[in-house]
């Protein structure tokens, strides 16, 4: 044996090189396909609201179009060219509001700087220039009639709070009756005769509302501008029907700003509209904060008391074995499986008895025996108790046995040590576990369809009338929205920026819901370890 | 001389155990030990690992209730009462006899809530009572000049001597009148060993201790009496400084003088 006296180098296999570039590939795949995703959601949902330029589009055929280039591309059927898409608004004038056409065919394109974009309550954007409004002087006095328009309209929306207030009250006392008549009360009796007569006045009240308000919005409506499209037709508009309005090709970055920071606003805080195509999305981010909400509320401590009774209570035998690998287990069942359990179990089971025991006048009519957003929670709340569970026994699992004993050596009882010590430690954990059950509740579409979700929903689940919480309503889902305007609706060229602008909410809610928990668990972490109080 | 006993009799023990025998599941670890532990004064268990120190200690204040397939037979009397009464209130034994483990093991809260601990889950809440005991305690413990401008700050901040000693004070704050100790100072360094001696030797003027400790150095310096026990059996019992110099048995001799353990 020769002694060797250069120690060579292990080499590229053998110091496991290979494997450190197979991890660092794998993760950057990950980041791509999640990056990719998040880029193209963004890069749409952001610029949705920006108001693009109105381009003039003279056509060989001496056609005339006004609208905002939404797509290119490029068609190689034999000889290249390029086809543009065009929003070109003025459904009601021309049918559809998108439009191809070929770049061959366009025989000049300007950029007039009075075109107007109008944003209608119906038919969507108007693409067009003013002929002339009850005030003179051009679009500065179409905003001043249009601004006086819409005070005395926000004073027709009061009423119209009013009439809803006397529809909840008529709703009451129809619903006291049924109950009486139900419960064969005598129809001459002074319950039921005092019902029909407070129904009688509320009638009367409810019908003077309601003429008055048909009576202003009517006057309201006979203030309008005329307009004319590119082709040069005219259209009267009435104001009241006009949402927002400016001239895009003169706009400076200030308005710009200013007309995108309105539509976030009204995004964030007002009712959809034009099927769900435009407008706010108020409903459907409260529907959902509120179901998730509702979720937690028991999911949390359901998950938390089984994980303690696992960890802490039962003998380690084998049905606890079994209950665990079935709890695991539990989370890969496909979600519309809980769905279409949550459909029998809690709204024909739960929530018919309820109606059967409670509610039996109103029968057939449905009260708890529907889909509604307690009946979605509690059937997300099965859907994420699992993870909830596993959480938590890992948790409470990974604190160390002296601090069970040092708890017990000083005479304290399991429970005092559960409360006082295991939890406590265990929260940073749990909350682990919670911030996931929240994503996915907040992701998940499929068991809400059949268990409370709704395309437009009449009334929201907390409002100002008396229970407040109205947990047997059904709601609308930023998620369920995604998958109705995106796939549901007759017009998906106008509904696409939309879908966008819902996605890029709902990640950011999910972001914000668990960024906050993340955030609190870090501070429980820091007190349960390490530093100061 | 030769007419000493093996195991001397304890006269007015605290605590006295008697004929005790311990199983876990078929194994029998304790074979049979009877004897008396005087009130105030130290008593060092020595042997080698795994004879049986850590289970007779933790019989003391029934902490082998925790694992199961234990059975214990024989009786153990704290003044007059019986132990290992299945009726007792193991609770309130253990507010009388307190345990401090061999890794420090403080709550992640404050100092001064590791300190209260006991008491409040004994249901005192009156603030004055308590900031009384903190003090007590910790000066008790000869941790208060170290930690009273820290008492609001984690526990877990502390050093590992700290952290021990913040241990006994939580053990003495609830006043039990007798501190079992198992091995206290094995995961010390030699300085924090020192000051947890110099405590338990002044802690015996209040108290009753009994530690557990395979230093057999430490035993000598701070227990005025010694039991050996050998594969669970109690082989000989008396006052440390003639157990160390003329030990009776020949395999307490081999033990002290290194020939095995
Ligand atoms: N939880 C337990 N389950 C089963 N056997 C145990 C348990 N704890 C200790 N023993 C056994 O009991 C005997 C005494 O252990 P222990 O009291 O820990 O010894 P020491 O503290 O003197 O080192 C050993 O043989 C050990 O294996
Ligand atoms: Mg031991």
């Amino acid at each position: 044996m020769k002694p060797s006296t250069n120690i060579k180098s292990p080499g590229f296999w053998r110091l496991g090189e290979p494997f450190v570039w197979l991890t660092g590939a794998a993760m950057a795949l990950v980041l791509i396909l999640a990056g990719g995703m998040l880029v193209v959601v963004a890069g749409n949902g952001l610029g949705v609201f920006w108001p693009a330029r109105l381009e003039q589009f003279e056509m060989k055929d001496k056609t005339v179009l006004l609208g905002a280039v939404t797509q290119r591309s490029a068609v190689r059927n034999g000889v290249a060219h390029s086809r543009l898409q065009v929003k070109v608004g003025n459904r009601d004038l021309s049918g559809a509001d998108f439009r191809w056409i070929d770049a061959d065919a366009v025989a000049r394109t300007s950029a007039p700087p009075d075109a107007l974009l109008v944003e209608r309550r119906e038919f969507g954007d108007f693409h067009g220039f003013l002929v002339r409004s009850a005030t003179a002087g051009g679009v500065d006095g179409l905003r001043a009639d249009w601004l006086r328009v819409r005070a005395e309209f926000a004073g027709v929306a009061e009423l119209g709070k009013a009439v809803s207030k006397i529809n909840d009250r008529m709703e009451g006392i129809r619903r006291d009756l049924l109950r009486l008549r139900y419960r064969n009360a005598p129809e001459s009796g002074s319950a039921i005769r005092g019902c029909l007569a407070r129904q009688a006045e509320l009638k009367v009240e409810f019908d003077r509302l309601v003429a008055g308000q048909t009576r202003s919005l009517e006057g309201l409506r006979r203030h309008t501008a005329t307009f004319r499209d590119a082709a040069g037709r005219e259209k009267e508009i009435p104001l009241t029907d006009i949402v927002r309005f400016c001239q895009p090709n003169i706009l400076g970055v200030g308005g710009k700003a200013g007309w995108y920071l309105e539509k976030v606003w009204e995004l964030f805080f007002a009712e959809p509209r034009e099927a769900n195509t435009e407008g706010g999305l108020f409903p459907a981010i409260m529907g959902t904060v509120m179901m998730v909400f509702l979720m937690s509320l028991f999911s949390f401590p359901l998950g938390v008391v089984t994980a303690v009774y696992l960890r802490e209570y039962a003998r380690d035998g084998w049905l606890v074995r079994v209950v665990r690998i079935a709890v695991n287990n539990l989370a890969g069942i496909p979600s519309i499986v809980y769905g279409i359990f949550g459909l029998g179990f809690f709204i024909y089971g739960v929530g018919s008895g309820l109606d059967r025991l409670f509610f039996p006048e109103r029968l057939p009519t449905p009260t708890f025996g529907t889909g509604g957003i307690l009946w979605a929670s509690l059937t997300l709340a099965l859907l994420t108790v699992p993870v909830v569970i596993v959480a938590t026994e890992e948790a409470l699992g990974a604190i160390p046995a002296g601090v069970r004993h040092a708890s017990l050596a000083l005479g304290a009882t399991k429970l005092q040590t559960l409360l006082r010590v295991l939890l406590p430690m265990a929260s940073p954990g749990i909350m682990t576990g919670f911030i996931l059950a929240m994503a996915r509740a907040a992701g998940e579409v499929a068991p809400l369809m059949i268990t409370g979700v709704v395309k437009l929903a009449p009334a929201m689940p907390l409002d100002g009338n008396f229970p407040f919480f109205h947990v047997d309503r059904k709601f609308m889902h930023l998620g369920f929205h995604i998958y109705d305007i995106g796939f549901q609706s007759p017009n998906v060229e106008a509904a696409k920026p939309m879908v966008y602008v819902t996605t890029l909410l709902l990640l950011f809610i999910v972001l914000l819901m668990s960024s906050s928990a993340i955030l609190l668990r870090n501070r429980m972490k820091k007190r349960y370890t390490l530093g100061s109080f | 001389m030769s007419d000493t006993p093996l195991i001397l009799p304890i006269e007015n023990p605290v605590l006295k155990v008697s004929d005790l025998h311990l199983y876990y599941g078929d194994s029998e670890a304790l074979h049979g030990i009877s004897m008396g532990f005087p009130a105030r004064q130290v008593t060092a268990l020595i042997g080698p690992s795994g004879c049986g120190k850590s289970t007779l200690l933790r019989c003391l204040n029934r902490m082998n209730d925790l694992i199961e397939g234990v059975r214990v037979t024989g009786s153990l009397q704290l003044d007059d009462i019986e132990i290992n009464d299945p009726a007792l209130d193991v609770i309130g034994l253990r507010r009388r006899v307190g345990m401090v483990f061999q890794k420090s093991n403080p709550f992640p809260k404050s100092v001064y809530e590791n300190v209260v601990y006991g008491l409040r889950i004994a249901g005192v809440g009156d603030r004055a009572v308590l900031d009384e005991a903190v003090e007590k305690s910790l000066r008790s413990a000869g941790l208060w000049d170290e930690v009273k401008d820290r008492l609001a700050e984690s526990a877990l901040g502390l050093s590992g001597g700290q952290m021990q000693r913040l241990c006994i004070a939580r053990a003495i704050a609830v006043n039990p009148g007798i501190i079992l100790m198992d091995e206290p100072c094995s995961a010390l360094d030699p300085r924090s060993t020192a000051r947890v001696e110099d405590l338990i030797v002044e802690l015996r003027e209040n108290y009753t201790i009994i530690i557990v400790t395979h230093n057999m150095q430490q035993a000598a310096r701070v227990s005025d009496l010694t039991a050996f026990l050998y594969e669970g059996h109690l082989v000989e019992y008396g006052p440390t400084k003639r157990l160390f110099t003329k030990p009776l048995s020949p395999k307490t001799e081999d033990y002290i003088t290194g020939r095995f353990g």
